[in-house]
């Protein structure tokens, strides 16, 4: 201790505090202001940056979150446009269908009609027409038959013996 | 490749400073002789670690057998009995035993032990008593730009230059250049762990140009301290005491109520107890907590000193038992390591004195709750206040 107290200089002290002060002094005012100015300043500059590229980053997020829902709903809206459209094709299908159907029966039966009625008249000619045939024939037959006398005895007899056998 | 390279500097940048470091060792003093002996040893060191009148950075022994000292003397100036006497150190001739009377104003001036006496009136010479101190003269105050001013002078120059360029950079760009971008790193270092933590977001700032100050000069002495030039401020008593009484100044003219409720009147102990507290608590303020502070970085770098110089002279003191080649590479390999952990030592203390300054601060300036003061034990209230600074 007694050496320390001997080792302490009063007029080293006086003089150490003395720069020490000035030291202080300028250093704050020609190195620590401006450099904790510039340096905080720097930092706020890189804190707003970060801000707004989050800022920017959340608007982003939101509007693609809009997108995707504008594209939902326009993807929903295809799709019952489809669908109707799909229903109102079957439906249109089926109408016609049915329709073609009808018609198609009307005309069967009209066709079935006119074939019978045809069938009909084409029948009664063909039996006026057979009627005709076979009286000429029968009138021929029977001229041929009447000329000769032998043939027309040869007849009856033939005739009266099948009658007989009967 | 570039590994190798790179470790061959490092390791020629080490020779270098060894090298360095144990020139100045042994010549920052300025005492004649050749160093040999074990005693002689302790002497020189004593010797360095004192404050130097001159700045000397080696002395030799010529053919003639004549002592060359090579240096630059330094102005002394003297508040003596008859006022300001100033002279050059050279007139004490590198005598450091009183065996040099310098005569000013008719007044005589003697150095013994880097101390400068004034003799009484009509003394020719120094007498001494048995413990070498000497019997008719006083010592004067010593003003004088001693090798710890110069070095004060030096360090505080060169860190307004570099600081003060680094902050005209800012001016023009955003991010330093060249030695700016060394220098910002640490800047911010003692702004965020050391200010900031310690003293509080709220003032922090009125604080910090200090804290930085004072962290700089000291790690910058404290490594100037193990280069050629043999600085010893930092080991220097008044030095330390000057650095620990600013902080002491700072933080009792910045203290709030709270902190001045705190070491006058404990809040939340019985009546009883709260002057003893006020006794503890003013000691702990005024004497303790700088006298920590100082004694600590003292301390540290005198012993650092110390074990360096030692280690450097078992170059000299182990010379005959392990011959040249042995004590020299023993006390290269010991003395290179122990300067490794002496460049990490110049950190840690400069750090540890800005970190205690700001903790030291804080106390001063925190504001806290008052919910506590009257239903706490005072062991908990402690540790609550503590614990809202560490």
């Amino acid at each position: 201790m007694e050496t320390l107290l001997n080792d302490f200089s009063p007029g080293l002290f006086v003089v150490s505090t003395i720069l020490m002060l000035a030291l202080i002094a300028l250093m704050v005012k020609f190195a620590w202001k401006p450099i904790l100015a510039s340096l905080s300043e720097r930092e706020e500059g890189i804190q707003s940056a970060l801000d707004a590229a989050e800022k920017a980053k959340r608007e982003m997020a939101n509007l693609q979150a809009d997108n995707q829902r504008l594209l939902q709903e326009a993807r929903l809206e295809r799709e019952t446009m489809l669908k109707e459209a799909r229903e109102l094709k079957s439906k249109m299908i089926a109408d016609a269908e049915a329709e073609a159907k009808t018609q198609a029966n009307k005309m069967i039966a009209q066709a079935q009609e006119a074939i019978t009625s045809e069938k009909k008249a084409a029948m009664a000619e063909l039996k006026s027409h057979v009627a005709g045939l076979s009286i000429e024939i029968a009138e021929k037959v029977v001229r041929n038959e009447l000329s000769n006398k032998d043939k027309q005895l040869e007849l009856v007899e033939s005739m009266l013996g099948e009658a007989t056998l009967n | 490749m570039k590994i190798v390279q790179q470790s061959f500097k490092f390791l020629v940048l080490a020779v270098l400073m060894f090298s360095s470091a144990s020139i100045s060792a042994f010549n920052a003093g300025g005492d004649g002789g050749q160093v040999s002996g074990k005693q002689e040893v302790e002497e020189y060191i004593v010797h360095h670690l004192k404050d130097s009148h001159d700045f000397n950075l080696f002395s030799y022994t010529d053919d003639s057998g004549e002592r060359k000292h090579f240096g630059v003397a330094l102005p002394v100036i003297l508040w003596s009995s008859e006022g300001l006497v100033t002279f050059m150190s050279s007139e004490f001739h590198h005598d450091d035993n009183g065996q040099v009377i310098v005569e000013k104003d008719g007044l005589k001036f003697t150095k013994i032990h880097s101390k400068i006496y004034e003799l009484e009136k009509g003394a020719t010479a120094v007498k001494f008593d048995a413990d070498h101190h000497a019997t008719n003269g006083a010592k004067v105050l010593d003003f004088s730009i001693t090798k710890s001013v110069v070095g004060i002078l030096l360090i505080g120059l060169l860190m307004l230059f570099w600081f003060s360029r680094l902050a005209k950079q800012y001016k023009k760009k955003q991010i330093p250049t060249g030695f700016g971008r060394v220098l910002e790193p640490l800047v911010l270092y003692v702004r965020d762990e050391i200010a900031r933590p310690n003293i509080g977001e709220k003032h922090y700032r009125k604080f910090t140009g200090y804290l930085l100050t004072v962290f700089f000069f000291i790690w910058i002495l404290n490594l100037a301290g193990l280069t050629p030039l043999g600085f010893n401020v930092t080991g220097q008593l008044a030095v330390t005491a000057c650095l620990a009484i600013f902080t002491l100044i700072i933080y009792t003219v910045s203290g709030n109520k709270d902190y001045w409720m705190h070491i006058l009147w404990m809040p939340g102990v019985p009546i009883f107890v709260k002057p003893i507290l006020a006794v503890i608590e003013l000691v702990g303020a005024f004497i303790i907590k700088p006298f920590s502070l100082l004694v600590r970085l003292f301390a540290n770098i005198s012993a650092g000193h110390i074990v360096l110089m030692s280690l450097i002279a078992i170059m000299f003191t182990l010379k005959e038992s392990l011959g040249v080649v042995g004590a020299t590479s023993l006390s290269f390999v010991l003395s290179f390591f122990l300067l490794l952990i002496e460049l990490l030592v110049a950190f840690l203390q400069a750090y540890i004195f800005t970190m205690l300054s700001a903790l030291f601060i804080g106390m001063a300036v925190a504001e806290h709750d008052h919910d506590h003061e009257h239903d706490h034990e005072i062991s908990s209230d402690v540790e609550d206040v503590r614990g809202d600074f560490i």
